[in-house]
């Protein structure tokens, strides 16, 4: 089967089967070759840290682990396909027919705001962060029936440059890194029964490095649809 | 004349007199005169006198031309603080620009005329009561026209009276203003002329609500508003089973909240709390909050809506107590299987959620108290206080305030929620204290509608019609056992009829039906919820009628008309009018469809017609028409907001969150979150509401309307889905 | 406990609360401004409504040391704006209340939508007023009332 990768067309791609297997072999004792000079040269973390020459295979782990956190509540519950949020760690719709609106920011009389103030409200239950608003549909990570997209979609989504506010690779990891709505996920806040709502599974370091990663191996995409 | 007010402590009478003295310094009209006839009819052996009304306690006039009228009816929404005082100013010819409306606090005069308890409930307020203010109302013009006429030295015949205003003959005139003082040194009359149909100048007319304005810039005041000097707030911290009890707690952190003043254990009617007292309602809820309490939730059942509604299908398997028994039981064995229907249906305990939580302000002086409620019940909710207190029902002052909705909330036959209060202003004499139900306390706080589950299998004829009908309900009775008057009138052989009607009196020709009934016991309290029984009766009926409707491939509402008893007049009326105003029903655009319902209550029918499309898995209604037959209209406009807010409420127990659930003894609901009433997407676009022209006596509208709506819909939703539901709340479509 | 200074339908007001004191128990408590409402504490009814700079707000769960400077205007003092008089009228004329408890709320909330959309069509209205909970079923009510104000201002 062809790896259609875009980004990183492979050489492994374009050759004939045995052909192939042959320019595997080689690769490999070089890569394996090289490898072990990279790791005797670049032992250091710090050295690590500079290093652009990430695989596709570890951005797509990375990617899996960024995948993980966006589509956990705290994220997904705003990247909705519909016209209205989610809230809860089961993804419910949001009471009292809260509604997306024009800008992602509810409808005169029923904004966001008009509960989702600049910070979370622990004493009342109300999460809040600036500029609290809904991710725009082309930032949609369901489907209609409320269903997560599948990691490929979601990826392809979000490095489309036509639909992800024209963010480059840096330009995704300053998102995950600065956005104070992103960054809101690991201090959600109380809800009213007084309890602490769920983080995502991955600290926010965690998910900046991860993002990190996955941009320096070229924000790859898993196969498939 | 009253000569001397009582010698015990009598609030109600120091008001009144109160009311006078005021009046007097300032001139005005207390109808004065109160025949106290009761003390002394039963030592001279004299039959029980007639039931005085004294204008007095009724109708006051001031010097500036303002006509205050007292209300006997707490006002829930219900409108009957302005229907009440249109009926009293018609009579009187008062200038309705001029009148307003109180409540009356609770008092011997404000019960019911028929039902002797001062109450709101049954949507009795003005058919029972609409008698009773037209003589208040003559009465009291009478006794202004005799006043001018000696004035004048003119007979009394030859006055005439308009907006308060009373013409004489040439051009002599008084206004009821100048005529009041001299008025209330008059006697009453016993013998009144009230007005003939055609002379009605206000009854019958679309008049708008006294309370409109007030209700628009936030003046109006609510019980949960009031403000008394001194006055702490009290918060519950209640079991989370019913009939828990306090072990123990441990208030330490909860003290440390500023503002709290005392932590107590009282009991509850089954159970015990902890109270919560403190000079703010965020400092009651923080200390609450923090609260540690340990529950003995032992020896007492934990009910789980799942077993229940298992139980009850079990239940209903076998025949119950009778509750109507006509014709041959066994007809049914004649009947071909494939000429029957069998239905099981199930409905869920629905909270009332009124807007306004349960609230209500009790003070205590060790020899008398005063109440601050909106209570439905006064008269016994006063003597509840009183019982808690060790005092008489004389000594509590018990005011009636307006209500934020109450559907039956406020209307209990324990009297819990101002028993509550009462205990803990006992706690803290001469201190006005608040008890305040969260939405949290009011929605697990129980006193549900009852869950019911309904077995039927009806036999049909081969001409389309039903020959048998076979009919056992299962659910809890909130009468049975409580000992209230009502018990003895409301259960016979073990049957509560308000789990039975709807059924139990069927508008429809059924030559042979059965219907039995089972209360079996659960530890979830239960309550009149709006429309009763005719809440899930009148869906099980109006359902099973449309499935033989289909079945016989009739029109529903030409089915019904042939189906109706001879003498099923308002039915039949609302029927008819429902049909010619309903002609949409066959120009519906494609995916849409219209289901018929129709419903009584308590002398009042009403038929509906709605149309329905099913939008995102929901079903969405464009249009509901209503046709209701309730008599003589009294305010047309007022009717039809209470039909249009009836269908609304109706619509509850369609909402896909429209449920009370239990597990494991915990209500699972708390919050508008996980109990969603409908909100405006979830109702009609439009709601045009039609009156049957009637002259005959009136009957209430306040739950006519609620039975109708729900039936309705899923006949409707039958015609998109050939899908019968029977099970609410309506989860999927 | 803390000192806010509060401005108030035009007006400047102190209070000293518990910080974490939601905005409405400040306004209903404090200033004894009790006309709006305590429904459900969570924001799920829409009757503790009222505007913060323009912005229609669920009072009971913000607290009121996020209001800062920020404007509030409450239903007793709406009356004072155009667009304010003519829902109060509207609501009078078109005898749209019943129990009236959740009327505070709806005026308000009815205004914030007149205000960015002086022609609501059925469904800005049902959007609009989508979330606030009555009862007593008023909504066909409301949505006229909506209507016949917006037509006396426009």
């Amino acid at each position: 089967m062809l790896l259609r990768s875009r980004r990183t067309g492979s050489v492994f791609d374009q050759a004939a089967p045995n052909a192939n297997r042959i320019l595997r072999s080689v690769t490999v004792i070089l890569v394996a070759c090289g490898a072990g000079l990279l790791l005797m040269s670049f032992a250091s973390p710090q050295a690590r840290h500079g290093d652009r020459a990430r695989t596709r295979t570890e951005g797509l782990v990375a990617w899996q682990q960024v995948y993980s956190v966006l589509t956990s509540p705290r994220c997904i519950n705003c990247h909705t396909a519909t016209n209205y949020p989610q809230q809860g760690d089961d993804r419910r719709r949001h009471f009292a027919n809260v509604i997306r609106g024009p800008e992602g920011k509810g409808v005169a009389g029923l904004n966001c705001a008009s509960c989702h103030q600049e910070t979370n409200a622990d004493s009342t239950g109300v999460p809040g962060g600036h500029n609290w608003h809904l991710a725009p549909l082309s930032m949609r990570w369901q489907d209609l029936n409320d269903e997560p997209l599948s990691s490929v979609a979601v990826c392809r989504a979000i490095t489309d440059q036509s639909k992800n506010h024209h963010l480059d690779g840096p330009g995704l990891l300053k998102h995950h890194e600065d956005e104070a709505l992103v960054r809101w996920a690991w201090q959600p806040g109380r809800r009213p029964d007084g309890t602490m709502r769920t983080l995502p599974p991955l600290t926010h370091e965690e998910f900046v490095a991860a993002t990190r990663r996955w941009v320096e191996a070229g924000t790859p995409c898993p196969p498939g649809r | 004349m009253r000569a001397t007010p009582k010698d015990e402590t009598d609030m109600h009478v120091n008001r009144r007199s109160f009311l006078c003295a005021s009046a007097a310094a300032a001139g005005g009209l207390l109808v004065s005169l109160y025949l106290d006839l009761s003390a002394a009819a039963p030592e001279r052996n004299q039959a029980p006198p007639a039931k005085v009304y004294p204008p007095e306690a009724f109708v006051n006039i001031r010097p500036d031309g303002k006509i205050v009228i007292t209300v006997n009816r707490l006002e829930v929404g219900q409108g009957a603080q302005t229907a009440l005082p249109m009926i009293l100013a018609d009579e009187l010819d008062a200038d309705w620009s001029q009148v307003i409306a109180q409540l009356a606090p609770a008092g011997e005069l404000y019960k019911d005329p028929l039902i002797g308890i001062q109450m709101i409930g049954g949507s009795c307020s003005i058919p029972n009561s609409f008698q009773q203010y037209r003589e208040l109302g003559a009465k009291t013009r009478a006794m202004l026209i005799a006043t001018a006429a000696d004035r004048w030295g003119v007979p009394a015949d030859q006055c005439r009276t308009k907006d308060s205003v009373v013409y004489g003959p040439g051009n002599r005139s008084a206004r009821y203003a100048e005529l009041a003082e001299d008025a209330a040194r008059r006697p009453a009359p016993t013998v009144v002329q009230l007005k003939g149909a055609s002379q009605f100048h206000l009854i019958g007319k679309p008049v708008r609500r006294l309370d409109s304005r007030a209700k628009c810039d936030g003046s109006q005041k609510f019980s949960l508003d009031l403000d008394l000097p001194g006055m702490l707030i009290a918060l519950l911290a209640r079991p989370p089973v019913f009939g828990g009890r306090v072990r123990g707690f441990d208030d330490r952190e909860a003290r440390n909240v500023s503002g709290v003043r005392d932590i107590f254990e009282i009991p509850l009617v089954t159970g015990s709390a902890v109270a919560v007292v403190a000079d703010r309602f965020w400092a009651a809820k923080q200390a609450r909050d923090r609260m540690k309490v340990d529950w003995d939730l032992s020896g007492i059942d934990h009910p789980d809506s799942l077993q229940l509604f298992a139980k009850y299908k079990e239940i209903a398997q076998m025949p119950g107590n009778i509750a109507v028994r006509l014709g041959d039981e066994h007809a049914i064995d004649h009947i071909p299987a494939s000429d029957r229907i069998q239905a099981e249906y199930e409905f869920p305990y629905l909270a009332h959620a009124p807007m306004e939580p349960l609230n209500l302000t009790v003070r205590y002086d060790r020899d008398r108290a005063e109440a601050w409620a909106p209570s439905q019940i006064a008269t016994w909710e006063q003597a509840a206080i009183a019982e808690v207190l060790g005092l008489r029902p004389e000594q509590v002052t018990f005011h009636v305030l307006a209500a934020g909705g109450s559907f039956g909330r406020r209307g209990t036959t324990d009297s819990h929620f101002v028993r509550e209060a009462a205990a803990i202003a006992q706690r803290l004499p001469g201190t006005p204290v608040k008890l305040i139900y969260t939405r949290e306390d009011d929605m697990k706080s129980g006193y549900y509608r009852p869950m019911f589950v309904h077995r039927v299998e009806v036999g049909i004829g081969p001409d389309g019609m039903p020959i048998t009908w076979k009919h056992v309900i299962v659910g809890q009775s909130f009468v049975i056992g409580t000992g209230v008057i009502q018990e003895a009138i409301l259960v016979k052989n073990g049957v509560d009829r308000l789990a039975t009607e709807g059924t139990d009196d069927s508008p429809y020709t059924l030559p042979n039906m059965h219907l039995s009934v089972h209360h079996p016991k659960a530890n979830v309290p239960t309550l009149s919820h709006r429309s009763v029984g005719y809440g899930h009766n009148s869906f099980v009926r109006e359902t099973l009628v449309d499935e033989l409707a289909t079945r016989a491939k009739a029109d529903p509402i030409a089915y019904r008309l042939k189906l109706l008893k001879p003498d099923a007049k308002k039915f039949r009326t609302s029927l008819t009018l429902l049909d010619q105003k309903s002609g949409w029903r066959h120009r519906l655009p494609r995916n849409h469809a219209s289901g018929i319902a129709c419903s009584e209550y308590n002398g009042t029918c009403v038929a509906c017609a709605v149309e329905v499309s099913i939008e995102n898995k929901r079903p969405r209604m464009h249009r509901a028409t209503l046709a209701v037959d309730c008599g003589l209209a009294v305010n047309p406009l007022s009717i039809e907001n209470q039909m249009q807010g009836g269908l609304v409420f109706g619509l509850t127990q369609l909402m896909a969150n429209g449920a009370i659930t239990l597990k494991d003894g915990h209500v699972e609901q708390g919050n508008f979150d996980r109990y969603a009433p409908p909100y405006m997407p979830d109702t009609p676009v439009s709601i045009d509401v039609h009156i049957v022209p009637s002259a005959e006596q009136p009957t209430g509208v306040g739950e006519p309307p609620v039975p109708v709506i729900a039936p309705a819909v899923v006949n409707a939703l039958f015609r998109l889905t050939r899908k019968r539901y029977r099970s609410l709340p309506l989860t999927t479509v | 406990m803390a000192t806010y200074e509060l401005n108030v339908n035009g007006q400047r007001k102190q209070v000293n609360v518990d910080p974490t004191t939601p905005l409405l128990w400040v306004l209903r408590e404090e200033l004894k401004l009790t006309g709006t409402k305590y429904g459900c504490g969570i924001s799920a009814c829409g009757a503790c409504t009222v505007h913060v700079a323009g912005i229609a707000t669920r009072s009971c769960v913000v607290p009121v040391s996020l209001i800062g400077d920020r404007p509030i205007v409450t239903i007793e003092g709406i009356g004072n704006d155009p667009v304010g008089r003519a829902v109060q009228d509207a609501w009078v004329e078109k005898d749209v209340v019943q129990c009236g408890y959740c009327q505070s709320g709806q005026i308000m909330s009815a205004v914030a939508l007149l205000k960015t959309t002086a022609r609501p069509t059925d469904a800005n209205i049902e959007q609009s007023l989508g979330g606030n909970l009555c009862r007593c079923g008023t909504y066909v009510r409301i949505r006229e009332a909506i209507k016949r104000a917006s037509g006396q201002l426009t």
